[in-house]
C-alpha cells in the first residue's frame, strides 16, 4: 500500500460548484498561499452541474428585486425555519457572482434593451434568470480554477476530516484508481460534497437513476458529522417532482415562462405556483392520491415555435439525455404531457433545507472547517447559493489560516481509518457493494419515505443501526468498488441521521418533506426551531433544538402562509 | 462466499473501429470513472454498470466513437 502524503494551506474538498469558487476566492484573497481541490471525479465534468446548467433561480439583480424581498419570500417558502443573516447573504452578494460569471464568458439571457431577462417562478418575485447557453460551465469553472493556479487532484476521494485540538486540520482519503492511501495536511479545509443524492432507491430501481449527480452520496454530510460538527434539519428532505423514470427535472422553471404549467390527468391546474416546495410537494401528492393522477408538465397546447424553444434549452443543458428519453419512448411535448411522479428522497439543502450547520461566515461548529454548496445548511440556496457559499468560505477561511501552522497527523488516527477504509478489498468474496447499497436504500424507501409513521421510522432506525454490521461483510475487488463501498457508509450514516431527526422533530413542517400522519399539524409554539444532532462524546447521536437566529427582515408567520393549492 | 457473473445491457456503447488506442478522453472526463480501456485491444469500454447518461463522454469523445443510450430499466 502506498501512502501519498500532501500538505497545503486551504483543502477544498469537491471541485463542483461551491469548490470551485472557494478555490478561486482564496487564490484571489491571498495569491501566496497554495490551495488544493481534492475531487473524486475529474473537476472538468463534476458535481451537481457535470453537464451544464438552463438557468440559476435565486438571481437577486438590482433594480428587479432586493435582498429583503429575497430573505422574505425563502423565509415564507421554508415555513420561518431558517438563518435569516445567511440567506441574505445569498440575495447580497449573488449580482456580484452573475458579473464574474459573465466576465468568464458564462451567458446569461438578456432583453432586446440588454437588460437581465429575469422570470418569475417563485410566489412573488422574479428570481430566475436563463441560461440557454449554461452547457460549458464546468468547463469555465476549470479553466479560472488553472489560471488562478490553484492546485487540483482529481481521483481522489476523501473519507475523513482531520480534527486536532478542536480545529480541523485536514482529511484522509484514497485514490479510487490507484488504491493509494492520501493523507491531506491543511490549516483550514471546506467540504463543498454536494447532496445526499442516493438515499432513497429512484422507483426504477436503477441505483445511479438519480436526480442528483450519483457522484454525490453524502459524503460531506458524513464526514461533518464524524468530525464532531453539527448538522441541521435533516428531517427536511429533499423530494423532487421529477419526469417519470427518467428521475430529471420536468423543468417547469424553464418552461413556465412560456406558458407551460403542471397538470393533472385531466389537463387541470392544481397549483398555482411551480417553485418548488414541501408544500407543493404536498399538492402532488394529494393530486396523485385523489384518483386525478398522474400529473404531468404540459405544454401540448403551445405554439410549435415555443415548444422548440424549449426542446434547445432543455436538451443542450442540464440532463441533455432527456431528448433521446423522450424519443426513445415515442413522446412529443406536442402531443404529450411530460409524466412526473415523486421523486426517493434526498438530502439537499440547494432546494430543501437540510445540511451542515453553517452561518452567515460559511463556518461549521468546528473551527477551521467550513461547507458550502448543496450540503451547507443555507436553505433554497441553488447554484448561485452554491457560489456565494463558496466564495465566503474560500474568503472567511483566507482570514483564518493567516498565522496558523499546519498540525502533525495524528498516527492512532490515521492507521484506523487506513484499516477502515481497505477492509473490503481483504475479502474481494464479500457480498458485492451493489447489492449492500440496494438493499439499504429500498429500506429507506420503506421506512422513510413521507408521510411518515412514527412506527416505521422506529424499525427503519432499528435497521439502519443494525446496517453497520452488514456494511463490515462488503468485499471490493478493486479501488473503484472501494469507493463505491465506502460512498455506502455515507449513505448509512445520512439514513440514520434522516430518521433519527424525523423521530425527533413531534409535528408536521415544510409540506411533504417531513409530514407525520401521528402530528399532521404545524406546531409552532414547540417546534418553532432547528433540529440540530451531531455526535457525542460516547459516539452516540445527540439531538438537540437550535433556536431560530432573531430576523433581520421582518414577516409576519401568522398571516403569509405559504400555500400554493389552486383552488 | 459463492459469487455469479450476471450479463448486463450496458448504457455506454463504444465503436471500437472509431476509439482511438492513445486516447482517453471519455475516461477522464465520466463523473462516475465506469470507463476503461482494454488493455488487450486499447479500446474504451464501459466496465461498471453505474451510469449517470450524463454524456461527457460522448460529448468530448474526438472521433464520435461514443453512443451513450438510456439505461434498459428506465428506458
Amino acid at each position: 500500500m502506498n501512502i501519498q502524503y500532501l500538505k497545503t494551506d486551504f483543502l477544498v474538498v469537491g471541485g463542483g460548484t461551491a469548490g470551485t469558487m472557494a478555490a478561486i476566492k482564496a487564490k484571489q484573497a491571498s495569491p501566496e498561499s497554495d490551495v488544493l481541490i481534492l475531487e473524486k471525479a475529474n473537476i472538468r465534468r463534476s458535481g451537481a452541474i457535470a453537464m451544464g446548467m438552463d438557468g440559476v433561480n435565486t438571481a437577486v439583480i438590482p433594480g428587479n428585486s432586493t435582498p429583503e424581498q429575497y430573505t422574505r419570500e425563502i423565509t415564507i417558502a421554508n415555513d420561518g425555519i431558517l438563518n435569516q443573516k445567511a440567506v441574505y447573504e445569498t440575495g447580497r452578494l449573488g449580482f456580484e457572482v452573475i458579473q464574474e460569471l459573465e466576465s468568464w464568458g458564462v451567458k446569461f439571457q438578456k432583453d432586446h434593451e440588454g437588460n437581465y431577462d429575469l422570470k418569475q417562478v417563485h410566489r412573488v418575485g422574479k428570481y430566475v434568470l436563463p441560461m440557454p447557453e449554461g452547457k460549458d460551465l464546468k468547463k469555465i469553472l476549470t479553466r479560472q480554477v488553472k489560471r488562478h493556479k490553484v492546485r487540483v487532484t482529481n481521483r481522489v476521494m476523501a473519507t475523513r476530516v482531520m480534527v486536532q485540538d478542536g480545529r480541523a486540520t485536514g482529511a484522509v482519503g484514497f485514490d479510487v484508481r490507484s488504491g493509494d492511501f492520501v493523507v491531506i495536511q491543511a490549516k483550514a479545509v471546506v467540504l463543498c460534497t454536494g447532496a445526499c443524492g442516493r438515499l432513497g432507491l429512484p422507483a426504477s430501481g436503477y441505483l445511479y437513476g438519480t436526480y442528483e449527480n450519483p457522484t454525490n452520496a453524502g459524503d460531506g454530510y458524513s464526514m461533518a458529522y464524524h468530525a464532531g460538527a453539527e448538522l441541521t434539519n435533516i428531517e427536511c428532505f429533499q423530494i423532487n417532482p421529477l419526469i417519470k423514470d427518467y428521475n430529471g427535472p420536468a423543468c417547469a422553471y424553464v418552461a413556465s415562462p412560456f406558458g407551460a404549467y403542471t397538470a393533472n390527468a385531466e389537463g387541470h391546474r392544481f397549483i398555482n405556483c411551480d417553485y418548488w416546495s414541501g408544500q407543493m410537494m404536498l399538492e402532488v401528492y394529494k393530486e396523485l392520491n385523489s384518483g386525478k393522477g398522474p400529473v404531468h408538465l404540459k405544454m401540448y397546447h403551445l405554439d410549435d415555435d415555443t415548444i422548440a424553444e424549449i426542446e434547445s434549452i432543455l436538451w443542450a443543458n442540464e440532463r441533455p439525455s432527456r431528448g433521446r428519453f423522450h424519443e426513445g419512448r415515442g413522446e412529443n411535448y406536442r402531443t404529450d404531457g411530460v409524466e412526473m411522479n415523486i421523486s426517493e428522497i434526498g438530502l439537499c439543502s440547494g432546494h430543501s433545507a437540510s445540511g451542515v450547520w453553517v452561518n452567515e461566515r460559511a463556518e461549521t461548529t468546528i473551527p477551521g472547517l467550513y461547507a458550502a454548496g448543496d450540503m451547507a445548511s443555507v436553505p433554497h440556496n441553488y447554484m448561485i447559493g452554491a457560489f456565494v457559499y463558496g466564495r465566503i468560505a474560500g474568503e472567511t477561511a483566507m482570514g483564518y489560516v493567516d498565522g496558523l501552522d499546519h498540525m502533525e497527523p495524528d498516527a492512532e488516527f490515521l492507521a484506523a481509518e487506513q484499516a477502515r477504509i481497505y477492509q473490503p478489498l481483504e475479502k474481494p468474496d464479500g457480498v458485492p457493494h451493489t447489492q449492500v447499497e440496494y438493499k439499504l436504500r429500498r429500506l429507506v424507501n420503506d421506512y422513510l419515505q413521507p408521510p411518515k409513521s412514527p412506527t416505521k421510522m422506529d424499525i427503519g432506525l432499528e435497521k439502519f443501526v443494525a446496517y453497520e454490521e452488514t456494511l463490515d461483510i462488503m468485499g471490493a475487488s478493486d479501488p473503484h468498488e472501494l469507493m463505491r463501498c465506502m460512498e455506502v457508509h455515507f449513505i448509512r450514516d445520512c439514513a440514520e441521521m434522516a430518521a433519527r431527526a424525523s423521530l425527533y422533530r413531534k409535528e408536521t413542517r415544510w409540506g411533504l418533506y417531513h409530514y407525520r400522519l401521528d402530528y399532521p399539524e404545524k406546531n409552532n409554539e414547540e417546534w418553532f426551531c432547528h433540529v440540530n444532532l451531531k455526535k457525542g462524546e460516547t459516539g452516540q447521536m445527540e439531538l438537540f433544538k437550535r433556536p431560530v437566529e432573531p430576523y433581520i427582515v421582518d414577516v409576519n408567520l401568522e398571516s403569509e402562509i405559504y400555500d400554493v393549492a389552486a383552488r | 462466499m459463492a459469487l455469479t457473473n450476471q450479463r448486463v445491457d450496458v448504457p455506454v456503447i463504444v465503436d471500437e473501429s472509431k476509439c482511438l488506442e492513445k486516447c482517453v478522453a471519455c475516461i477522464e472526463v465520466c463523473p462516475l470513472d465506469v470507463l476503461v480501456k482494454n488493455p488487450e485491444t486499447g479500446k474504451a469500454y464501459m466496465k461498471y454498470d453505474e451510469c449517470w447518461f450524463c454524456l461527457p463522454c460522448e460529448k468530448e469523445c474526438p472521433t464520435n466513437a461514443i453512443t451513450v443510450q438510456i439505461p434498459f430499466l428506465l428506458r
